[in-house]
């Protein structure tokens, strides 16, 4: 028996806590000082997958980024969490794509890495905010698609019954594999790192780190051939270059703004009694209230 | 064609869904704009007596698909309809809640047709774009306005060479107007399983659990609102008391919610609900951006916040500096002693 399970997981600039100083005086976003962090419903979306290992236990479960090299460093976070293997996609040519674009991507490789019974995403990425590359990358393969998944409540090799979150309620559905799921913030949190893992995959690197390390590693790599992270380009996946990056993207951005506070006159007034008296009073009379 | 497309989302209670409705307003003032038509999508169980709703928006066909599958809503068959029906009336822009069911739907829709989807528009309206790479001038594109970057920026997107355009929209951000004049709306009935695969059904709900509807404070005049500052569930209580005095909705800043203060349903922001009311009062919130998306077209503002540089202060008409536990009382005494 085999069974495969490809997460989708994207590193992204951490806006969760963008302080003064995240914009630049051009008006333009300071990425170097936001710190890259996993994206935190694909964490979410992990442990969807490691769960399904439990009850499978011989599922390999593959974890799939795009981006630039330094996004390795979310795959070496999947293994230690228990991830099997991981896969960078980058190339300079997938630079600047839109959800449509990424989603192309990211379905090119996921059909080379066929045969596969379950795709996995977090609902939605904290940097763009869009949800739109999983049911995308679903409707480029061709699968059907569960949004919002928030339990599983049963998985067997060829069906999955999942409960997800509805705006006013909760659903449970069921369906056939393959099929791609986008997992909730609402779902389990993700287990932590595994000490052994870490011991075992701290050296995971990929060709282009190793290139930039100082230390000789070549023998350590051969030894443990699974310390290799692959990276696959646009020619690794078989993709057509025009359907990627700025060209392949059918949204442009034409223009781009800090948000600014209006220019208001605001009665700057203390919490006295005659001070709150006359607001409310002022309110009444311009029929505000009342 | 080249009309405007509003997919309208059937509730739990079989009829158009609030957002779906004010996409629909929306919709006819971008199609009067440009002489153009507005249509609307209507797919789910004996949905046939939604036309009556669609004509007081003005809308000129309703495309009907009514089948006993399509209700609850699953993806698979709802894409396929409304793939179809943009392919076959080529529609300039098309128009889809932000809600749970429409961005399940609208991604799947636009990556069939190979065109740009925004997500979550604060803003539509039309512009101009020349594309110096081209040489192109392109006329009245849809310009489609939203937050990005946690919402420290304001991006508009324009989709130049494809169509639809296609957006998402929460509830709330668009305003609910009917037609001066309602509309006699044509009915194209479609042929449901001649579009639908019986393979699309393959996906199948077991069960469902629906809660009752949830406090709207979007409809509320008076806006009461409490952020982190206002320090515990039990002090929102007076926020409760303020709010039941003058007619209005208690509301909450994220930090309110994660804190536990009040339920998720109140939250007001980008995250949140968006609301005008004619009188906002913030009592203990600073005033960030995402916060100030969701009510900064308040008529009126009140900030009640110990530290004068909180942000809030800056947009507010009123801007009292002191601590939102000394200004409650003094306002709920004020109001007992001078209404009957
Ligand atoms: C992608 C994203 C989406 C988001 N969406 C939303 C959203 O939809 N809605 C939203 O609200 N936030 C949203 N946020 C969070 C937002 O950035 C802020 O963190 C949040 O609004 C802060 O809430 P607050 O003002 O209550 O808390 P704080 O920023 O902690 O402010 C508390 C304020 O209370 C004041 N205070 C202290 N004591 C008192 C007192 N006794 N009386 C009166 N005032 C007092 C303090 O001076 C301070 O200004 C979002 C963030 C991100 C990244
Ligand atoms: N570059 C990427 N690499 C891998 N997965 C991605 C990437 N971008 C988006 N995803 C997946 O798609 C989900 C939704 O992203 P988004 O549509 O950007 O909000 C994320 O939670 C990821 O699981």
């Amino acid at each position: 028996m085999s069974f495969r399970i490809i997460v989708m997981a994207k590193q992204v600039p951490d806006t969760r806590n963008v302080g003064k100083d995240a914009m630049k005086a051009d008006g333009t976003v300071n990425r170097a000082i936001l710190p890259a962090i996993y994206n935190p419903e694909d964490l979410n979306a992990l442990e969807f997958a490691l769960k399904i290992k439990d009850h499978l236990p011989d599922a390999e479960i593959i974890l799939l980024t795009m981006g630039p090299s330094r996004a390795a460093e979310i795959i070496r976070e999947a293994l230690y969490r228990g991830a099997d293997k991981g896969i960078l996609l980058t190339d300079r040519r997938f630079a600047g794509s839109d959800t449509l674009a990424t989603s192309y991507a990211l379905a090119m490789a996921i059909k080379k890495l066929q045969p596969f019974d379950l795709v996995i995403a977090g609902r939605q990425a904290i940097d763009g905010d869009t949800a739109q590359v999983g049911p995308q990358t679903a409707e480029k393969l061709g699968l059907p698609q569960i949004t919002y998944a928030e339990n599983l409540e049963s998985v067997t090799l060829d069906e999955i019954t999942i409960r997800r979150r509805l705006e006013r309620g909760v659903e449970t559905v069921k369906c056939p594999l393959p099929v791609l799921i986008t997992v909730n913030s609402s779902a389990q949190e993700c287990r932590p790192r595994k000490a052994k893992r870490v011991m075992q995959f701290k050296h995971a690197r990929t060709v282009t780190e190793l290139q930039e390390e100082t230390r000789d590693y070549t023998e350590l790599f051969d030894q443990r051939p699974y310390l290799t992270i692959e990276e696959w380009s646009v020619d690794d996946v078989e993709a057509m270059a025009e359907k990627l990056g700025l060209s392949g993207s059918p949204t442009k951005v034409k223009k781009i703004e800090n948000v600014v506070f209006k220019a208001k006159e605001t009665k700057i007034i203390s919490d006295s009694d005659t001070d709150i008296d006359e607001m409310m009073r002022d309110l009444i009379d311009s029929h505000v209230l009342g | 064609m080249q009309n405007i497309l509003v997919y309208c989302e059937i509730t739990e209670e079989g009829s158009i869904a609030e957002v779906s409705l004010e996409l629909l307003s929306k919709g006819r003032k971008l199609a009067e704009k440009q002489s153009k038509e507005l249509d609307a999508l209507i797919i789910g169980t004996k949905v046939e007596n939604v036309k009556e709703v669609c004509a007081k928006y003005g809308v000129a066909t309703v495309y009907m698909a009514s089948h006993p599958g399509l209700f609850p809503y699953t993806t698979l068959p709802h894409a396929a309809i409304m793939i179809y029906v943009c392919k076959l009336t080529n529609p300039q822009i098309a128009l889809v809640g932000a809600s749970p069911v429409g961005r399940d739907l609208a991604p799947r829709v636009a990556s069939a047709l190979r065109c740009g989807l925004t997500a979550d528009c604060t803003s539509l309206v039309y512009g101009d774009h020349y594309d110096k790479k081209t040489e192109t001038q392109y006329e009245n594109l849809l310009y489609q306005i939203r937050p990005a970057f946690g919402g420290n920026i304001i991006a508009t997107i324009i989709n130049p060479d494809t169509r639809p355009q296609m957006a998402t929209v929460r509830e709330g951000v668009m305003k609910n107007e009917q037609a001066e004049k309602p509309s006699n709306p044509k009915v194209i009935s479609l042929d449901v399983m001649t579009i639908v695969d019986p393979t699309d059904f393959a996906l199948q709900i077991i069960e469902r659990h629906i809660e009752p509807p949830k406090v709207d404070i979007k409809k509320s005049n008076v806006i009461i609102a409490g952020g982190y500052g206002v320090g515990s569930k039990e002090a929102f209580n007076q926020l409760f008391e303020l709010a039941g005095l003058l007619g209005g909705e208690v509301a909450a800043s994220r930090a309110a919610v994660d804190a536990g203060f009040v339920d998720s349903d109140r939250q007001v922001g980008q995250t949140g609900v968006t609301v005008r009311p004619k009188l906002y009062i913030g009592f203990g919130i600073s005033g960030a951006v995402q916060h100030r998306a969701g009510m900064d077209q308040s008529a009126k503002i009140i900030s009640v916040n110990p530290d004068p540089n909180a942000p809030l202060h800056q947009i507010a008409d009123y801007s009292i500096v002191a601590k939102a536990g000394d200004v409650i009382p003094k306002m709920i005494r004020f109001f007992k002693a001078n209404s009957k």
